[in-house]
């Protein structure tokens, strides 16, 4: 269907006040192409799209489709000019069905203002055919999978004739087998002459399905590359600097076994199971990651941890001491140190001063307060030691926490967990949203603690992480433990492990993947 | 993570796209400018983790914006509601309408009129609330400044108790309620309890905090145990409030022998405010606990491990819960506190300004408080003065009708549009052409991230 369409973007300049977001960007988006948009949080990928999608009007510069310049007032232009985008948070009514969410705002009427949806279903059988989507129209949005749900999402655009794909950091809400899904689609997408902008910060999946690679970094354009380039060469110029990826951690010395969870049992409000008789034990100078797809039970596990649980029965164990029923300010007391996984929600109060951030649960504890009143100088205090300490980047102890990037946010965090002695050191998505220069020193800091000889429990939903730091990992799947495994286990195993299978049929299939040598899972490995 | 959130998301940084720097992206990189540092890599935004609960974000940051706004917006607020004020004293003035019948003949007769009426009625606010430049002494002249800080005394207090439970991130409606109760058990106290000078005192003020501590203590216990929303549970106990003392001034024991009027009994010598200046002022020692209770709610919000609670709870209870710091007991004890202070302004009430419990005890005052603290952006000192400045408006706008013929009600028209003011800060921004919080100081907002997705 169609021919394709050539979309180009000249000297997109997008200033907020004083601040150049995007600095004269130019960029060529060829018919038959995934072009992909690489650059760190911040570093204006979003404003950029959000200027060729319509929702920000750019400060200088010309947006060229087939050569010819056009102004977008908002996505209806953009739409009609043939650019669809694919949200990182999918714009679906959860309790609509496909075809009524692929209507909405296009809706075709009978006579008598009736809704017609029968053409709509037709033209989603089509696609999904075409496409092997594999989308039934009349199923309800919120019982698919997020994965079916993002083809929903892929289905609006092309619907609506979108020549020009433009799909937001898709693949953060995925599993690695649904990733995979979504890379082959793109291609197909992509044999079908559909030009496709692809914005990620995860150079394995760039690399795996580009044709060309644009760098962003802090507004500009710092140049192409191609998709053979390596994984070292990319992030350097993602970064502007060299950057280890890998970290050199020494092996473990696993003391004994502190920490323990026994047939540990959480119901959400609901009722629901969302953590379902989990059993492990972390050793004193070990790291335990928990790997699994977002919304598996980790959350709850941490929190049921840190006593913010309410129907939790099993038993977690701290150096023979009973921690379920506690309350949080006297886990935290027993020495449990928390990073939870959304640092604006959880972890700072952000109209907060950074010092103020720094003391979140001690404030009532010497020495920096007695009594009721507290201790102004020693919190200053406090707070300059671990500012330097972290390097966090803040104009003044003072400053609101809310105003600092997230990394330096994640830096205030992590410094006030590692502040003090610790018994055990939970970290939930430790590096989420954090930029490479940040990621490499709180991996480091983390490793620190564990190497004092504090057992240590991250969880993350980044594989890469994951493998980064565990010496062992857990695999967790809708609340349920899918096994324990060595830290080298291979991805493809940990992925089926991700998607619901225990450990030994996950080694076994991964076995039999390899000896075919149709690598299914992780193929660009 | 339901699918109309992004919705919402996008809707909104459309809406503001062009004019703010709101977007996750933008927010980092202003951070980035700030920190000018050239070989630091572009700090991130959270990509994910921002958006986990963008809908309680919201709420959050809305209500704080709101109670605890800039100060010049608070400032122009004012002047605005002034100048609103005044058009309308000049609409409904009898020369301008008399003038405008001829306005296209000789416009500067109406103008003139417009602007005679209007800085007479202001004038004349001015002398009855600050200084009367035609006293004949100079006890005459200060006399309006003593009246003013009298009607501000109760004010003061019941805002302060609105300010603390806005700071803790509720919606304390229900000071009303807290001063009569406060009243009641103060009076009762006062009239029917013969102690010696100064204990006496003592105990009608301790009654007071007492009888608006339970009823402010009531709304916090409710939501806190089975979270039952404050704004009903105390726009239900004002209810209650008066009600309960329009029934007790049936009874014998709070009425004066051999009368059934509503009114009680006089309180004892003992147990009244002392005057301040002496018999000719009615301004009373009163006036001085609401310094120390501004003083006090000053301390312990900004000094005290509490305070540190409360604001940590206002501000984002789930960090609060997660740092270990019980949400549900913030809830009751900032109620209590809230309650107290209410109470003291019923005290200031029964012991000082009035000397008597009726069922008009607490005038308006519990709901003149809400507009007080959110004038004062809910910090003490702010509160404090936007007390001083409504006790100026109620005690000059008698003055002003009396000798311009404008009515009262137009300082309650002047009241009521700068809560209107502050609670639309991009209204006042527009008229004044302020810039938007975090782009002309390249500071970013700091509540009010949408969530980048990056």
């Amino acid at each position: 269907m169609g021919w394709g369409l050539k979309l180009e973007l000249k000297g997109i300049t997008k200033r907020f006040g004083s601040l150049v977001a995007n600095d004269h960007i130019d960029l060529l988006v060829q018919p038959g192409q995934v072009h992909s948009l690489l650059g760190e949080n911040g570093a204006g990928k979003s404003t950029l799209m959000n200027v060729l999608y319509g929702l920000y009007e750019p400060s200088e510069g010309q947006i060229l489709v087939d050569d010819k310049p056009v102004t977008f007032d908002g996505p209806g232009d953009a739409m009609a000019a043939g650019i669809g985008m694919v949200h990182q948070h999918f714009m679906l009514v959860p309790v609509f069905t496909v075809a009524e969410n692929v209507a909405l705002g296009n809706e075709a009427t009978k006579a008598g203002g009736m809704l017609n949806l029968d053409d709509t279903r037709a033209r989603i059988r089509e696609i999904s055919d075409q496409y092997g989507f594999e989308v039934d129209p009349d199923a309800v949005i919120e019982d698919l999978p997020v994965g079916v749900q993002q083809r929903v999402e892929i289905i609006k655009a092309l619907l609506r004739d979108a020549e020009v794909l433009i799909l937001d950091e898709p693949t953060a809400v995925l599993t690695p087998k649904e990733t995979d899904e979504l890379l082959g689609i793109m291609g197909q997408l992509k044999a079908d002459g559909k030009a496709i902008v692809f914005i990620s910060h995860k150079l394995r999946e760039v690399k795996a399905v580009s044709d060309i690679i644009t760098v962003i970094r802090r507004g500009k354009v710092v140049g192409d590359a191609p998709a053979s380039a390596s994984t070292t060469e990319l992030a350097e110029m993602m970064v502007g600097r060299a950057v280890s990826l890998t970290l050199n951690k020494e092996a473990a010395q696993p003391g004994e076994e502190t920490f323990t969870v026994s047939d540990l049992t959480v119901l959400s409000p609901t009722g629901q199971r969302v953590v379902d008789g989990i059993s492990f034990g972390i050793a004193r100078g070990e790291i335990m990651a928990v790997a699994g797809v977002q919304g598996n039970g980790q959350t709850e596990l941490t929190e049921a941890i840190l006593g913010l649980q309410d129907h939790v029965s099993g038993s977690i164990r701290l150096e023979g001491r009973e921690l379920v029923g506690k309350r949080v300010k006297d886990i935290i007391g027993a020495g449990v140190g928390f990073v939870p996984e959304d640092r604006s929600v959880e972890g700072l109060v952000g109209t907060f001063s950074v010092a103020e951030n720094l003391i979140l649960n001690r404030y009532d504890r010497p020495p920096f307060a007695r009594g009721l009143a507290m201790k102004p100088g020693l919190i200053a205090k406090n707070a300059e030691q671990y500012i330097a300490e972290f390097d966090v980047r803040t104009q003044s102890a003072e400053a609101a926490a809310g105003t600092l990037s997230g990394g330096n946010q994640q830096k205030v965090v992590m410094a006030r967990e590692l502040s003090r002695p610790l018994k055990l050191f939970i970290a939930s998505q430790p590096t989420r949203g954090v930029d490479v220069g940040s990621i490499e020193f709180l991996h480091k800091r983390i490793v620190a603690e564990r190497d004092v000889g504090t057992p240590v429990l991250i969880v993350s939903t980044e594989l890469d992480e994951v493998l980064e730091l565990a010496d062992r990992i857990a695999v967790l799947y809708q609340g349920r433990l899918m096994g324990i495994v060595p830290a080298g286990t291979s991805r493809g195993e940990l992925g089926l492990m991700m998607a619901g299978m225990n450990a030994e049929e996950a080694q076994a299939q991964q076995a039999q993947a390899e000896a075919q040598q149709t690598d299914v899972e992780g193929g660009e490995e | 993570m339901s699918a109309d959130e992004p919705g919402r998301q996008t809707r909104k940084r459309h809406e503001r796209g062009s004019k703010s720097a709101v977007d996750g992206d933008e927010q980092r990189l202003v951070a980035a400018a700030e920190l000018g540092d050239g070989t630091q890599p572009p700090p991130a935004v959270p990509a994910t983790g921002e958006s986990l609960h963008p809908e309680l974000r919201e709420q959050q940051s809305v209500m704080q914006r709101i109670v605890t706004g800039n100060a010049l917006v608070s400032v122009l607020a004012v002047v605005l509601a002034l100048i609103a004020g005044g058009i309308l004293i000049a609409l409904t003035n009898e020369e301008v309408a008399r003038t405008s019948s001829y306005f296209f003949a000789r416009p500067q007769d109406m103008l003139g009129a417009a602007w005679t009426a209007a800085s007479e009625a202001y004038i004349a606010l001015f002398q009855g609330s600050v200084f009367n430049s035609d006293g004949s002494t100079f006890a005459r002249m200060i006399y309006p400044l003593t009246q003013t800080l009298t009607v501000a005394t109760p004010l003061i207090c019941a805002a302060l108790g609105v300010a603390l439970a806005f700071r803790a991130g509720l919606f304390n409606i229900g000071a009303q309620g807290q001063i009569i109760i406060g009243a009641t058990l103060a009076a009762w106290v006062g009239f029917s309890w013969h102690l010696p000078v100064g204990l006496h005192l003592l105990l009608v003020i301790l009654a007071g905090i007492v009888g608006g501590a339970l009823w402010g203590g009531l709304v916090g216990l409710l939501k806190a145990k089975t979270g039952a929303h404050e704004v009903i549970v105390s726009i239900m106990l004002n209810y209650v409030a008066i009600n309960l003392v329009l029934y007790l001034l049936t009874i014998p024991a709070f009425q004066r022998p051999g009368s059934t009027n509503p009114i009680s009994p006089q309180l004892d010598e003992t147990a009244m405010y002392p005057p301040l200046f002496g018999d000719t002022f009615r301004l009373h020692w009163g006036f001085i606990v609401a310094i120390l209770a501004t003083f006090f709610a000053w301390w312990l919000l900004n000094r005290s491990t509490i305070g540190f609670e409360l604001r940590a709870v206002g501000s984002n209870p789930h960090a609060a819960r997660t740092a270990g710091i019980s949400v549900t007991k913030g809830y009751v004890i900032v109620m209590v506190l809230a309650g107290a202070l209410a109470g003291l302004a019923g005290t200031a009430q029964v012991a000082g300004t009035e000397q008597v419990l009726t069922a008009g005890v607490a005038a308006s005052f519990g709901f003149d408080a809400i507009t007080v603290a959110l004038l004062g952006r809910s910090t003490p000192w702010g509160t404090f003065a936007a007390g001083v400045l409504f006790g100026a408006f109620r005690a000059g706008g008698v003055t002003m009708q009396t000798n311009t013929g404008t009515a009262i009600d137009i300082v309650l028209v002047v009241q009521s549009l700068i809560v209107l003011f502050i609670a639309a800060p991009p209204l006042v921004r527009t008229i004044f052409r302020l810039p938007e919080p975090g782009q002309l100081t390249a500071k970013p907002r700091k509540t009010a991230s949408t969530g980048g997705a990056a």
